[in-house]
């Protein structure tokens, strides 16, 4: 049913809707507003689910860690430090293959401390072995979550995965959202199957050390099991559109992009301030398009080399800072590699770190850059505070 | 009452000889019975017990990481509890992990008052990683992090008294017991599973290796402890210390020399006065838990 709701308050529904046995979350802001709506459908029996306050986000993602390795589907959310604080356990829950989804409402990193938008958090934990998706209004973020939980479950994937927004951008937001009834949830996402779990009557040892003889596999297995991923989370966008309507089933989007000579890279909630953008700019004749990234998790390479085929220039959109690093931009590298030797232009542009906003004029005066092969390099520093 | 025959914690294992820890696993499972989940932190009986991919636990084991066993065992409680599920569930840790980098998920979990059992089995310092210092070592022992030297008598802090911290928690049940006493430990792990909310019990495990003794003594040097007054076996119920063990207690000499940790208190002549402020503590023991067995 179509309501004006916050993103939040979404986030929430699409969690209810995947009937989690436990929910355990540590409140960090911006994300507040999901757990809290959370725990009061707990308190008014709207959700039949274990709701654990913690006293830390590491106790957070621990407890989602042994529900889920007891046969629960589990639901937690957080942001920037909290995801930090459980960093470790991140690691944990991918290598010990349990399929968590986890809203992340990205947000800055400390220091200096900052509540506001960027994609640090989670781009720090490409790494860890979740899978990451990003949602560009309160309708696809929300949706990515019973997407998420789908391909996450399926035995041949077994990954815990990021449902990534951006902080205040989405989070606070309220927009039309159409919240799926449960019985078209439950028709999509069926009750956890776990492949194996913690049980007296079938004991097994879970978490195990490896020497050196085993441990090179465990990580290649996993490795395999995110690139089975890719096709998973498509199938289950396919399936999804199929019921809903609203198709998810490629891991990026193009906008404009047929005859476009710059192409903008962008995640999340930019993307729509780079389409608009797009259109001014066709307006005044100038051709750009957009690649929107919305599965960063498996990278979509191919998906990207072929959208880029025959652009001259690629400015990549980084709401995070790879410090030290060539192109300053953790995305970058990696559109840059999916394009090797096709001699197309890729730059990285830092924009828009601890929530300050990104305009239109900003895109259009990259893509300015772009043109003249500047890049690599923050973009709309205040110089004055220097 | 569980059938104390079984043997769920299996040979076969890479502990050192005459390991305490290891004669705990396998206490304690007698205790706890076959419907028990585990919940490991890293440490020795980890690393011990289930080298991929072989394990000798024939119960349900699960290791996440080194601090938050406590917050994994509330998850598995969570999920039991919402399935109608009757396993017990019981942490295993040691004394670094317990005592020092798990105190967060623990405080945590005492707090929530989940359906737990917490071991430690604390062998008074960092044994996995080669006999380090942590907050359960006692006073003056030597460990490659508080060593003994020309400017140092080994530890220069008391153990924790965590027991008293986990009982200002409110949990229900809080023991101590040592694996020189195998049926008190298996009487208290019976205890501690068949008691709703939160226990705690701290096990005395000696650790040949890392207090430097024959791998032969470990259940005359846990026996050395207790009668020392070193180390004392009590309950606490609902907060009330309820029972103690008693002893005609011996000086702490003789405990002390036996150990290679403690050394240097005697060489090249006894340090009385540090060995005066062990006794100390010994002596303090005694009062706080009434242990001493008084002839009228």
């Amino acid at each position: 049913m179509m309501q004006i709701m916050e993103g939040s308050h979404a986030i929430a529904e699409a969690a209810r809707l995947c009937r989690p046995e436990v929910v355990s979350a540590y409140p960090i802001t911006p994300q507040t507003h999901i757990v809290e709506r959370l725990a009061d459908f707990v308190a008014d029996g709207d959700l039949n689910a274990e709701y654990i306050c913690v006293e830390s986000e590491l106790s957070a993602l621990s407890v989602c860690l042994g529900s889920s390795a007891a046969g629960s589907r589990v639901y937690s959310a957080t942001s920037s430090q909290g995801l930090m604080l459980m960093a470790e356990v991140v690691f944990n829950v991918a290598g010990m293959r349990q399929p968590i989804v986890m809203s992340i409402a990205n947000r800055a990193l400390g220091a200096p401390l900052s509540i506001w938008n960027d994609q640090q958090d989670s781009i720090s934990l490409r790494d860890a072995g979740w899978f990451q998706v990003y949602g560009e209004d309160v309708q696809e973020m929300t949706d990515l979550h019973f997407i998420a939980y789908r391909a996450a479950e399926q035995h041949n994937v077994l990954l815990p995965g990021f449902v990534c927004f951006d902080g205040f951008i989405l989070s606070h937001t309220y927009e039309p959202v159409d919240i799926p009834s449960q019985e078209e949830i439950d028709a999509y996402l069926p009750p956890y199957v776990p492949y194996n779990k913690l049980d007296a009557k079938a004991p097994l040892s879970m978490g195990m050390y490896a020497t050196p003889d085993y441990y090179h596999e465990f990580r290649y297995e996993l490795d395999e099991a995110m690139t089975r991923s890719a096709d998973v989370i498509s199938a289950a966008g396919k399936e999804f559109a199929e019921m809903f309507g609203r198709d998810y089933s490629g891991h990026i989007e193009n906008y404009r992009m047929d005859d476009a000579d710059v192409a903008f890279i962008a995640m999340g909630s930019l993307c729509g301030t780079v389409k608009d953008a797009i259109d001014e700019m066709r307006a005044d004749g100038i051709k750009a398009g957009l690649v929107k990234i919305r599965t960063y998790r498996p990278f979509p390479a191919k998906e990207i080399a072929q959208a880029l085929a025959g652009v001259p220039k690629v400015a990549v959109l980084e709401k995070n800072i790879s410090l030290g690093s060539a192109m300053k931009g953790a995305v970058g590298p990696e559109v840059k590699d999916a394009v090797t030797g096709t001699g197309i232009d890729v730059y990285s542009y830092v924009v828009g770190l601890g929530g300050r906003d990104i305009r239109k004029k900003d895109i259009r005066a990259i893509a300015a850059l772009a043109e003249k092969g500047v890049g690599n390099t923050f973009y709309g520093l205040r110089t004055e505070v220097l | 009452m569980v059938d104390k025959s079984l043997e769920l914690f299996d040979c076969g294992h890479r502990a050192c000889g005459g390991c305490g820890p290891a004669m705990l696993a396998r206490l304690m499972l007698k205790g706890a019975g076959e419907d028990t989940i585990v919940v490991a932190s890293t440490g020795c009986m980890e690393v011990f017990s289930t080298p991929y991919p072989e394990t000798a636990w024939k119960v349900p084991w699960i290791h996440s990481l080194f601090e938050n066993a406590a917050a994994v065992a509330s998850g598995i409680e969570a999920s039991l509890k919402h399935n109608n599920r009757t396993e017990k569930v019981i942490c295993i840790c040691g004394d670094g992990a317990t005592f020092d980098i798990g105190m967060l998920c623990i405080s945590g979990a005492f707090e929530r008052g989940h359906d737990i059992t917490y071991i430690c089995y604390d062998n008074e310092a960092y044994m996995n990683t080669g006999i380090q210092r942590s907050g359960a070592t006692p006073y003056d022992a030597s460990t490659t992090t508080s060593p003994a030297g020309r400017l140092s008598t080994g530890n220069n802090r008391p153990k924790k008294d965590l027991p008293q911290i986990l009982n200002a928690h409110g949990a229900s049940y809080v023991a101590t017991a040592s694996v020189a006493y195998p049926m008190d430990v298996m009487k208290k792990v019976e205890k501690a599973v068949n008691t709703p909310g939160a226990c705690y019990l701290q096990v005395h495990c000696p650790c040949s290796t890392g207090w430097g003794f024959d791998g032969s003594k470990t259940i005359e040097i846990g026996k050395q402890a207790i009668e020392s007054g070193l180390w004392v076996n009590y309950e606490m119920e609902n907060g009330e210390l309820v029972r103690a063990k008693k002893v005609r207690r011996v000086p702490v000499d003789d405990y002390l020399k036996a150990q290679k940790r403690f050394r240097h208190l005697f060489k090249p002549q006894p340090n009385t006065e540090e060995i005066a402020k062990i006794q100390a503590i010994a002596d303090a023991n005694a009062e706080k838990y009434g242990i001493d067995i008084k002839l009228d």
